[in-house]
């Protein structure tokens, strides 16, 4: 057999001999399981559980590619784990698609690839199908993930935005921004410190809080954009004026540290193992409870209220002097300031 | 930005407004005080302070954002650098989405402009470094805080011999705004918060002329919501005795003679010279430029074509700048100018008074 290349080559994309060696060497190690074993055109899966079918997909280009607490691995599938999560389906399959760049040290790629198994069996789900595509020198980044999910929302089981009430209240599962925090300050040289990327697969938390009964109305992952992002995108499908506390908001001091440096607001900065959750006023204290039950959900907080909106809807931060202002979403993304 | 030290200590901040009421009842009219400093801007606007502040005292931002006093004449020259082949640009972030007059260098880096973005001038000296047959251009834009690190960014290039590397310099200096202002019979300023990051360089002496020359009550303060109201509370009393002076309120990192090591760097490298402020016009002596010894490094001296400058029309942001006005008062404020859509300079950076407003200070609920 011939010497493994230390680096990724554009024939391993070429779907010969080497593609098979890469797929047999790298992919099917890791992610074992006797659909993908099979390495045919299609998973075929067992026939699923009662319930609503969920299907997402999710793309990932982050810089850098390993980072304190997780890597592009480790964040595909929790990415895509969450997303189900939160719509209120447990997830039944993933798939893997990596896009790689050549000269990617294959000692890198075996590391994701390991992270990402990782992940998924953390999550306990299986990645049933995967491809692999190699692009030229300077025409990509390293690596790119794309990965989709399958899951079953169980009979009986309905969260959304269209439950939001006047009157909910809105939990966080813990610190927020840990993630974009992390990834802003390895981009600066300024890691360390305990500032740790939160990434984790949320799909146990989830099922811990809507296993113990409470009335939870809706869930969403602040990933992109952060809090103040997702909960605008929230006040404005539902019509209602959202309402958040700046105290009562947890944000670790290596993440405010590393925002007041950058001149970033950590509201705006991703999440990647929290979920807000909007649930019923007076199942609020035992959600809190039920959340800090969890290892995930150890530092659980509320963090704010939904109101009836006089017009459209709006979301407004009240600052520790009870001045109520907007919090808007940001225009174009995030830049550092001169001063 | 919020900061959990700038949402700490809610107890003090009603204590300081408990002495700001009551100085304020004794004030014989309703008084203006202007800060000029694009972070106090910020600072006031996300913890809500003006909506704190008793009626009697108005609080105005002034020329305090670099991006925002940046004329367009410079944006338009950067831009032309920046579609040169040969020119790599790296600017702040705040300066991409800056209009020009016919683009911005967001705009040309889709066309396909190499323009970076960095933290620090001297990631740009190793842009250069790295790049050896690009030219690369510092858009030096800022003000006495931020030009120290660009003059340091220049003797590192020179010391190492990266020759490639040149900065586009719109830097521009404190003082001289606030002379101009100060002595405008237009704008009525009762008293000024004098720019704290910007005293940590030239020390508070710097400021010491408003009293002195124009009998104008002047502090120098942080940041923090409890800074920002002990300027105002010191404001205020300074009316109220009829007295007017400096004080230095900042003195945790403000002396009065400032860093001297600073001080020195800036005069190695750049030399005063004229500059226009846009809002405010030609202001003699209130802009930087590259020493002679320094001229290869001088983009401005690089050859592009320019088009004739456009202000943006009905735009109010030099009324803003001068505090004749507050953003709402113009009429593309949240309407033809927001912050997806900037029209003039001070919707665009963070720091800039109309975007502050439009982010923080509408009413939850109104108009978008």
């Amino acid at each position: 057999m011939t010497r493994r290349p230390d680096t990724v080559l554009l024939a391993h994309g070429g779907g010969g001999r080497l593609t098979r060696e890469l797929v047999r060497s790298t992919f099917l190690p890791a992610f074992r399981n006797p659909a993908l074993e099979t390495l045919t055109d299609a998973a075929i899966l067992e026939p699923l559980p009662a319930g609503r079918l969920a299907l997402t997909t999710d793309a990932f280009v982050v810089d850098p590619l390993e980072f304190p607490g997780g890597d592009l691995g480790r964040l595909a599938v929790c990415g895509t784990v969450n997303d189900l999560a939160v719509a209120g389906a447990r997830p039944v399959a993933l798939t893997a698609a990596f896009i790689l760049e050549e000269g990617l040290e294959t000692a890198l790629l075996d590391r994701l690839v390991a992270s990402a198994a990782r992940a998924a069996a953390a999550a306990a789900v299986p990645i049933v199908a995967g491809d692999t595509k190699v692009v030229p020198r300077g025409k990509g980044d390293g690596i790119f993930a794309v990965t989709a999910g399958l899951g079953v929302v169980p009979t009986g089981r309905d969260l959304g935005d269209h439950r939001i009430v006047p009157g909910d209240v809105i939990l966080v599962s813990g610190p927020i921004a840990a993630h974009g925090g992390t990834i802003v300050a390895c981009r600066h040289g300024l890691a360390g410190g305990g500032l740790e990327s939160d990434c984790a697969p949320l799909n146990g938390l989830v099922e811990h809080l809507l296993g113990s009964g409470v009335e939870v109305h809706a869930m969403h992952d602040p990933t992109r954009g952060g809090v103040a992002t997702t909960c605008n995108e929230v006040a404005e499908r539902c019509n209602a004026r959202l309402v958040l506390e700046a105290t009562a908001i947890p944000v670790q001091p290596a993440v405010t540290a590393v925002c007041e440096l950058l001149g970033l607001d950590p509201l705006y900065l991703a999440c990647e193992g929290r979920l807000l959750a909007w649930v019923a006023a007076d199942h609020a204290p035992r959600a809190l409870q039920v959340l800090r039950e969890h290892p995930l959900g150890r530092e659980a907080a509320c963090i704010g209220r939904v109101e009836t909106a006089a017009a459209g809807g709006s979301v407004v931060l009240r600052t520790a002097y009870g001045v109520e202002r907007p919090l808007d979403l940001l225009s174009g993304s995030e830049v550092p300031r001169i001063c | 930005m919020i900061t959990a030290q700038q949402l700490a200590d809610p107890a003090a901040v009603r204590g300081l407004l408990g002495h700001i009421d009551a100085i304020a009842r004794r004030l014989p009219r309703r008084v203006t005080f202007m800060e000029v400093c694009g972070t106090h801007t910020n600072a006031i606007a996300a913890a809500g302070l003006r909506r704190l502040l008793p009626p009697q005292i108005r609080l105005i931002s002034g020329p305090g954002c670099p991006v925002c006093v940046t004329p367009v004449g410079y944006l338009d020259r950067a831009e032309a650098l920046a579609r040169r082949d040969d020119v790599t640009i790296c600017t702040f972030g705040d300066l991409l989405r800056v209009p020009s007059s016919h683009g911005s260098l967001e705009q040309a880096r889709a066309r396909g402009a190499d323009v970076r973005v960095v933290y620090s001038p001297r990631d740009a000296v190793a842009v250069a470094r790295a790049a050896p047959q690009r030219t690369v251009v510092f858009l030096g834009v800022g003000f006495e805080t931020t030009v120290p690190t660009v003059a340091a960014a220049l003797l590192e290039a020179e010391r190492d011999g990266v020759a490639n590397f040149l900065v586009l310099s719109g830097h521009k200096t404190m003082p001289g705004p606030l002379r101009a202002l100060a002595g405008d019979d237009d704008v009525a300023v009762d008293g000024f918060i004098c720019p704290g990051h910007v005293s940590v360089i030239t020390g508070s002496r710097a400021f010491s002329f408003l009293p002195e020359e124009f009998g104008t009550p002047a502090v120098v303060a942080g940041f923090t919501p409890t800074d920002v109201l002990r300027g105002v509370l010191a404001l205020a009393r300074q009316l109220v005795d009829g007295r007017a002076e400096l004080e230095n309120l900042y003195g945790r990192v403000v002396s009065p003679e400032g860093n001297l090591t600073a001080q020195a760097l800036v005069a190695r490298t750049f030399a005063p010279a004229d500059a226009t402020w846009r809002g405010l016009g030609a202001i003699p002596g209130s802009g930087l430029e590259l020493r002679q010894e320094f001229a290869a490094r001088d983009a401005a001296r690089l050859e592009v074509p320019l088009p004739e400058p456009e202000e943006p029309a009905g735009c109010r942001c030099g009324d803003v700048l001068k505090g004749l006005i507050d953003p709402t008062d113009c009429p593309l404020f949240a309407a033809a100018c927001t912050p997806e859509a900037p029209v003039g300079a001070c919707m665009v950076s963070a720091e800039g008074a109309c975007a502050a407003w439009y982010r923080h200070e509408r009413s939850p609920g109104a108009a978008q």
